[in-house]
């Protein structure tokens, strides 16, 4: 007798069950703790804030302790618990050029106000696994130096300043929030650099290679990448002055890009930026190439139809949240829609053999 | 458009009740602590703005900032943020999926609604006052006291003839919808008949081409006249569309290849009926199978009443 | 519910959340059935029926830009909206909900009619009526199994709107503790 399968309750608790074991591991080993995570993956937990939008490095240790590692399942669990926050208001625009800098380097200049730090990078570090991590040990202390007290200034200011790149003012507007409302295309830069900030580190990454190599090129110099922590600040009304609220870590890069110009309008250089949560500096660069192909039509370049020029094809496809479970709902029943395919392919099939045979 | 600005002042007293976020201690969020069917405030009264908008204007897609919902994209996450928005403390809620109460997403989506709403939940279809649906229409028709509600994974009928929303507007603003009668024509010149077999698109009202969310072309008559409140919301796509009670739904197609409405041509083997949509089952490795209803409701009331179908014998042997 | 309210503190939801799931139910029923009459409660207001009261909390707040015609404009329902809902004030050719006796909100055609790539973008009238019954003139169209009655304060004006189909501004019309619909979609009849 056949019996219509039952008990999808039960098979959902005993997979949870389970899933909690695995998620343990060996009990013998002991369990990580958050404050493991947060202090010793903190580039993972820099990701899961910034494709999260939740400046929270406790809770994003927490997500990917829940996830496994599991680096997207963690920015699901972080973005779905930031939907449910009760929104007080807004900060003041931060002021990346007032930033701690912890690394501030420029490809563009030898030397410049506020010098090249390296800061704490893997850039110049040999890829050779270093099996003393395998053991615990300690770390020697880093050497220091008093923090320079002169300014960091942004590079792009100083060319600004000589009139050698396009002029940034300041917008006026408060810019629409990607998450409170429906993405309406075209999208202003504002939107689309919300959504490349909270775009999948991979896809942004790919879409700035592919620019590199020719689809959509932008001949980006990378004019100054910084990390380091800025202030955030609120006005209250009620006081009528800003107050400084918390501090947050932020990767920043403005490319210096191809010129334009033409017989009355003399050339200078374009932009491109990138502002991501956390220190992540891939995602960074990414995105200010990806942004700085996106204006092509602002510059009066041509469209080559390439993937990183098109904003409704980045737009709508830079989301790991959304494209993941897009993705995996195929694996939902769909035994419905299935069957009515079946039941016209064997149509179909039969006519068309009747037809066959009727012609020999 | 922008967004207003969100004031910075005090939380009105309409949403006091609604703070869901506050941060859960280090033992974990119980699902209680949530607001009212889950959803903040705000979000509802935006959803429900955009459901009012959605039923004047039959079958077109009002955006709607989605949220985030606690379940991914693509699993009913528009469906249930509908629901959310429609649910009182009153309704008895019914969820299926493919037909059937208790496939494993069905089951979660329904335990969802009874942690953060404290609904009632019944799989009988006419005890529901609120169905939320994925791939089907229930066997049994609806009534006035009822709304359905329809899980949405591609809300845009034209969207895999014109991948880019920003010219599907443009075809939906000039009612301009040649593009989906060539794919349809030309499905005919293939094989003979139109090759869409579901989310088989429909013309609301004599306006909007829609699509019915992935149901099966054999539900499609449902979608017409009926007396209850069909509402379509798709989640990551981020659109709410609705058709009124008793609307005009037309499935497109052609004087000389009229749309026709198939279903496996057999009965339920469990309860016989000849007229429910049947999932087949492949039984062995032999080439066995057998039909039963999809509705799992429906066959189960007609087999309480009495009806068999060819395989119902064996039960007693 | 209609006594006068002397602090812009009282008439808010008892319980917000079920309150005012249970009054959309009704305005959606009532928007999906046109001519239907719903019987609402929760929202009291200085001057406002409680179905018009109900109404506002039940669908405004921050962000909707608010239009008040004629007497509705007044300080004490701008303080208990203040309160309340926190629904902006604005201009009727900027407002996304008006409300309004129906002469105040003359002529209706400054109001939102949606754009022809996003009909949504249109502005919903709550019109206080002195009456509400299922009389009058006769409906027909979506949500109306046959045909409809309602005692609508005119006719003229809502077969312009239909006329605009799929653009046009939706009606909610409150009286006392009642409301009723009328989508743009409504095909309205004298006779």
């Amino acid at each position: 007798m056949y019996v219509a399968v039952k008990g999808g309750e039960r098979a959902i608790d005993a997979a949870h069950a389970w899933l909690a074991e695995e998620r343990r591991g060996d009990p013998a080993i002991p369990e990580l703790t958050v404050a493991q995570i947060r202090e010793q993956m903190a580039l993972a937990v820099n990701r899961v804030m910034a494709e999260g939008s939740l400046y929270d490095p406790d809770l994003a240790a927490l997500a990917i302790k829940q996830a496994r590692g599991d680096l997207i399942e963690a920015v699901f669990l972080i973005r779905a618990y930031r939907t449910t926050l009760p929104r007080f208001g807004a900060s003041r625009p931060v002021d990346t050029a007032a930033m701690a800098v912890d690394r501030r380097v420029s490809a563009t200049f030898k030397d410049l106000p506020g010098g090249q730090v390296l800061g704490p990078t893997f850039d110049y570090t040999h890829r050779l696994l270093d099996f003393a991590l395998m053991a615990e040990s300690e770390v020697p202390p880093a050497p220091t130096a008093a923090a320079a007290a002169e300014p960091v200034p942004h590079v792009t200011g100083l060319l600004d300043r000589d009139g050698l790149i396009e002029a940034e003012p300041p917008g006026e507007d408060a810019p629409a929030d990607l998450t409170r409302t429906p993405l309406e295309l075209p999208a202003d830069r504002a939107l689309r650099l919300q959504a490349l900030t909270r775009g999948d580190e991979g896809f942004v990454l790919s879409l700035a290679y592919s620019t590199q190599r020719g689809y959509g090129r932008t001949h980006a110099f990378v004019g100054e990448l910084r990390i380091g922590r800025v202030a955030v600040e609120v006005e209250l009304p009620e006081l009528g002055f800003a107050v400084e609220i918390g501090e947050v870590e932020l990767t920043e890069c403005e490319t210096v890009n191809q010129f334009k110009g033409s017989k009355t309008e003399p050339p200078q250089f374009t932009r491109g930026y990138g502002l991501v949560m956390g220190q992540s500096e891939r995602k960074a660069i990414s995105m200010s190439l990806v942004d700085r192909a996106l204006r092509w039509q602002e510059l009066g370049e041509d469209f080559t139809g390439a993937p990183a020029q098109d904003q409704e094809f980045v737009l709508s496809h830079c989301d790991n949240v959304q494209a993941t479970g897009f993705l995996e709902h195929i694996k939902l029943p769909h035994y419905v829609d299935f069957q009515s395919e079946l039941e016209l392919v064997r149509r179909l099939r039969a006519e068309a053999t009747a037809l066959r045979e009727a012609a020999e | 458009m922008s967004a207003p600005r969100t004031p910075s002042r005090a939380m009105p007293p309409q949403d006091r009740a609604a703070r869901p976020g506050n941060r859960p201690d280090r033992k974990g969020t119980a699902v209680s602590d949530y607001n009212f069917a889950y959803l903040d405030e705000q979000t509802k009264r935006m959803i429900r703005r955009a459901l009012l908008k959605a039923l004047a204007v039959p079958g077109y897609q009002v955006p709607f900032a989605s949220r985030e919902m606690p379940m991914p994209y693509g699993w009913g996450t528009g469906g249930v943020q509908v629901t959310a928005a429609c649910l009182t403390p009153g309704d008895r809620l019914k969820v299926i999926d493919q037909g059937a109460d208790d496939t494993t997403n069905a089951v979660s989506i329904r335990r969802f609604f009874q942690r953060t709403a404290g609904v009632a939940v019944t799989e009988r279809t006419a005890d529901a006052t609120v169905i939320q649906t994925r791939h089907r229409i229930p066997e049994q028709p609806l009534t006035e006291a009822q709304i359905l509600v329809y899980q949405v994974p591609i809300p845009e009928p034209l969207r895999f003839l014109e991948p880019r929303e920003t010219e599907t507007r443009k075809m939906h603003e000039l009612e301009e919808y040649g593009l989906m009668h060539v794919k349809l024509y030309e499905d005919i010149a293939r094989h003979g008949e139109i090759a869409t077999s579901y989310a088989y698109p429909v013309k609301v009202e004599g306006r909007y081409v829609m699509d019915p969310s992935p149901i099966p072309k054999f539900d499609n008559p449902k979608l017409a006249d009926n007396p209850a409140i069909q509402l379509f919301g798709a989640g990551r796509e981020s659109r709410i569309y609705a058709v009124p009670p008793y609307s005009q739904v037309v499935s497109l197609d052609f004087e000389d290849h009229p749309f026709v409405a198939s279903k496996a041509d057999h009965d339920c083997d469990l309860c016989g009926a000849s007229e429910s949509y049947l999932d087949e089952v492949i039984t062995d490795d032999r080439g066995s199978r057998m039909f039963v209803c999809s509705d799992t409701d429906f066959c189960n009331a007609r087999q309480a009443a009495g009806h068999r179908g060819r395989l119902s014998a064996q039960e007693v042997a | 519910m209609n006594a006068p309210l002397t602090s812009p503190l009282a008439g808010g939801f008892a319980d917000p959340a079920r309150d005012a799931a249970h009054a959309f139910r009704a305005v959606l029923d009532a928007m999906a059935r046109p001519g239907r009459i719903h019987a609402v409660s929760g929202g009291a207001a200085p001057g406002l029926s409680a179905a018009a009261a109900t109404v506002l909390l039940t669908l405004t707040d921050a962000t909707t830009a608010l239009h008040l015609a004629g007497a509705l404009d007044n300080d004490a329902l701008r303080r208990w909206i203040a309160f309340h809902t926190g629904a902006p004030l604005a201009a009727a050719a900027d407002a996304g909900f008006a409300l309004g006796r129906w002469p105040d909100l003359q002529p209706v055609t400054r109001f939102r009619i949606g754009e022809p790539a996003f009909p949504d973008r249109s502005a919903t009238l709550i019109v206080e009526v002195e009456r509400l019954e299922p009389d009058g003139p006769r409906l027909t169209g979506p949500g109306i199994r046959d045909t409809a009655r309602l005692s609508l304060p005119e006719t003229a004006a809502f077969r312009a709107n239909r006329a605009l189909f799929p653009l046009g501004f939706d009606i909610i019309l409150t009286c006392g503790d009642r409301l009723a619909a009328l989508p743009r979609s409504t095909i309205v009849e004298d006779c």
